[in-house]
């Protein structure tokens, strides 16, 4: 029981940060059918540019916080710049060819982006200073920090923003108006292409935050942990039915406690057969065991594809 | 002026016959002329190329005939070289000859095809992309990990000292006649030849046109009487089989595989080929495998330019490598989002659906 509740705790906090993530790809899915394949690299470009301006500030005297959230301040802005250009270089000009063009120019930002990240950062491990107090909680046999609780909250905060910002706002109308149909979204005067803009510059900013909580859970950044994390939280999107924001909320959790349930009772399941060395392949078949046979994802609308 | 001479060549009697003899004669002399040319190292990329070339068709039968979004070929020419490795190797004490060792892991592979296929015929697009993309991250970590508790795949550090390929007692890593990496590039021509023909063959065959159904319109394929059930899961393991056969080469011409060969990144690049060379269009994946083998090897010499053009080496070239070859990508798809050599069909499609978006 004891190694239960401290394997929820990890996978809840490993969950929200893939849930964070999740939602820029099936942002961007939702609207443009695209698979975003940079999203991971924003993340990292995000947790990059973080750990930079804390390093320069560390020295300077301020309070930890105050310099963890400047950090942040200036990683926010940063990715959605960044998230904003890849749209209109690598996207948007090839918003009419079939699906596969921009998933190859989209292959093609990521490698760009993780060996400008290697050039400017180089290929070391960086790690986060020692600025915050982290405190630890007991609860009955399992620990939980307060950097897992900030996470925890931060992420359940920015997923009821973007609910209420999707699902109540008129910016939010235009979006899903625009995921439905864009040309007639374009005939109420929705005008897509800012709108698409927008969708991009919403997600880089998540991402820009999930990079910094990744960062402070690991506490190192490396210049290729977009790629992986990326491709978790792609699964996470689909597990919970890509376009869908709250299935990518709950596939990210979802897969986050299954992979740490996986690598916490695989061993004594399998009688030491197979050992939390096979987590991801864990993650994997639970991934193929729900689209056979729910083929839209966990919280997919089922019916036939869009034309 | 050219289009002058190309014409009225085009008119000679025998030109097709003249064409294929000259295309035959450089064919047969290339490793020379690169080897004394560009030096020993370029005939190895030839190899290579030739390889990817074998892999690039396995995966255009998937995903360019039946339409089926694969992220996860390189699975299966791991699934064959790992075949190879196992069972001609010191690493269990067995060395099975060539001659089964291949047709083996190309079964073996088709069957796996065929394992990821079957679950995964209801997924359309995306859906099947990440299914795919899966499968081969499954196999890649068992193939990491399967040195425990028995020793099969020798876990991260591979198997080393495989046999080499070794047709009727001539071991091709033994300069005989021409060096090693010759023998390599005559033996990977001949197996591209074969499945250049057979795609070829099958492009046009009753199975052909019902991969190319099944892609454009699934439930009119349907409707049509084709048994999309089974034409597709073809599709898998005719793709899946052509990568067990390059796994297989690939093993005995390398002499020693790891999981590290067999990543995600390398499926990328398979389906990179195929795109960037033009989708379903045969000339235009060998041009597109072509490319993607030679480009990242031919950036290599960015160090030497940096230091002819400034004097000194600016950027570490093997930084820069992996930079300007994913600027390439981004660029060729921008100005040719058809692919550089696509069939004259779908090009024609490209164009249309442009103008009808300018509408």
């Amino acid at each position: 029981m004891d190694i239960f509740l401290q394997q929820l705790i990890n996978g809840l906090v490993s969950g929200s940060i893939y849930a964070i993530v999740a939602l820029g790809y099936t942002l961007v899915y939702g609207i443009l059918r695209l698979i975003n394949f940079a999203h991971g690299e924003i993340v990292m470009l995000g947790a990059m540019i973080a750990l930079s301006v804390i390093g320069l500030l560390t020295d300077s005297g301020l309070p930890g916080l105050l310099i963890v959230s400047l950090g942040l301040l200036c990683a926010i802005p940063c990715c959605m710049l960044i998230g904003y250009l890849i749209e209109r270089i690598a996207y948007r000009p090839l918003r009419h060819a079939p699906s596969l063009t921009p998933l190859i120019t989209a292959i093609g930002v990521s490698i760009v982006l993780q060996n400008l990240a290697m050039m400017i950062w180089g290929k070391e491990f960086i790690s986060f200073p020692p600025l915050i107090d982290v405190q630890y909680f007991s609860i009955s046999e399992a620990t939980i920090n307060s950097v897992q609780i900030f996470i925890v909250i931060v992420s359940t905060l920015m997923m009821t923003g973007l609910n209420y910002l999707v699902n109540k706002t008129k910016l939010g109308n235009a979006m899903r108006a625009t995921a439905q149909n864009a040309e007639v979204a374009g005939l109420m005067g929705v005008n897509a292409n800012t709108i698409i803009s927008l969708t991009f510059v919403i997600g880089s900013a998540l991402a820009a935050v999930a990079g910094m909580m990744v960062t402070m859970n690991y506490n190192v950044a490396h210049y290729d942990m977009g790629f992986m994390l990326g491709l978790k939280a792609f699964t996470a999107a689909v597990l919970g039915g890509i376009g869908n924001l709250r299935g990518a909320m709950f596939g990210g959790i979802l897969l986050g406690i299954i992979e740490s349930m996986g690598a916490g009772y695989l061993g004594t399941l399998t009688n030491g057969m197979f050992g939390s060395n096979y987590q991801d392949v864990f993650a994997f078949f639970t991934l193929i065991g729900v689209l056979i046979f729910k083929p839209s994802g966990l919280l997919g609308k089922a019916g036939g594809e869009r034309p | 002026m050219v289009k002058k001479i190309l014409s009225a060549y085009c008119k000679l009697p025998y030109c097709k016959v003249i064409s294929s003899l000259l295309l035959g004669l450089v064919l047969l002399t290339l490793p020379f002329i690169t080897d004394y040319a560009l030096g020993r190292i370029w005939v190895r990329i030839l190899d290579f190329s030739l390889l990817y070339i074998m892999l690039a068709l396995g995966l255009n039968i998937v995903v360019g005939f039946a339409g089926l979004l694969d992220l996860g070929f390189v699975a299966f020419f791991a699934v064959g070289a790992y075949s190879y490795a196992i069972l001609g190797s010191p690493h269990l004490g067995i060395h099975l000859p060539t001659w089964l060792l291949l047709p083996i892991g190309t079964v073996l592979a088709g069957f796996f095809g065929i394992l990821l296929g079957t679950p995964t015929l209801k997924l359309r697009g995306d859906y099947l992309a990440i299914v795919t993309l899966g499968f081969g991250e499954i196999i890649r970590i068992f193939l990491n990990n399967l040195n425990a508790p028995y020793n099969l795949t020798g876990g991260p550090q591979g198997i080393n000292l495989i046999d080499p390929l070794n047709f009727g007692g001539i071991s091709l890593s033994q300069a005989g006649w021409f060096p090693a990496v010759y023998n390599y590039y005559y033996c990977f021509l001949v197996f591209v030849l074969l499945i250049i023909f057979t795609t070829h063959r099958l492009q046009y065959s009753r199975i052909g046109r019902a991969w190319v159904a099944i892609r454009e319109d699934e439930i009119a394929a349907q409707a049509m009487g084709i048994n999309t059930r089974n034409i597709k899961l073809l599709a898998f393991s005719m793709g899946a089989s052509f990568g067990g056969l390059g796994g297989g080469l690939f093993a005995g011409f390398q002499g020693f595989v790891s999981p590290e060969s067999f990543n995600l990144m390398e499926s990328v690049m398979i389906l990179c080929m195929i795109v960037l060379g033009g989708m379903g269009h045969i000339p235009g994946v060998i041009f597109g495998a072509i490319v993607l083998t030679v480009l990242p090897e031919a950036l290599r010499y960015l160090g030497p330019l940096q230091n002819n053009v400034f004097g000194k080496i600016l950027v570490d070239p093997a930084d820069l490598r992996m930079l300007v070859f994913g600027m390439a990508l981004i660029l060729v798809m921008l100005l040719r989002p058809a692919g550089l050599w696509p069939s004259p069909i779908r090009k024609q499609e490209f164009d249309e659906a442009i103008e009808d978006s300018n509408d």
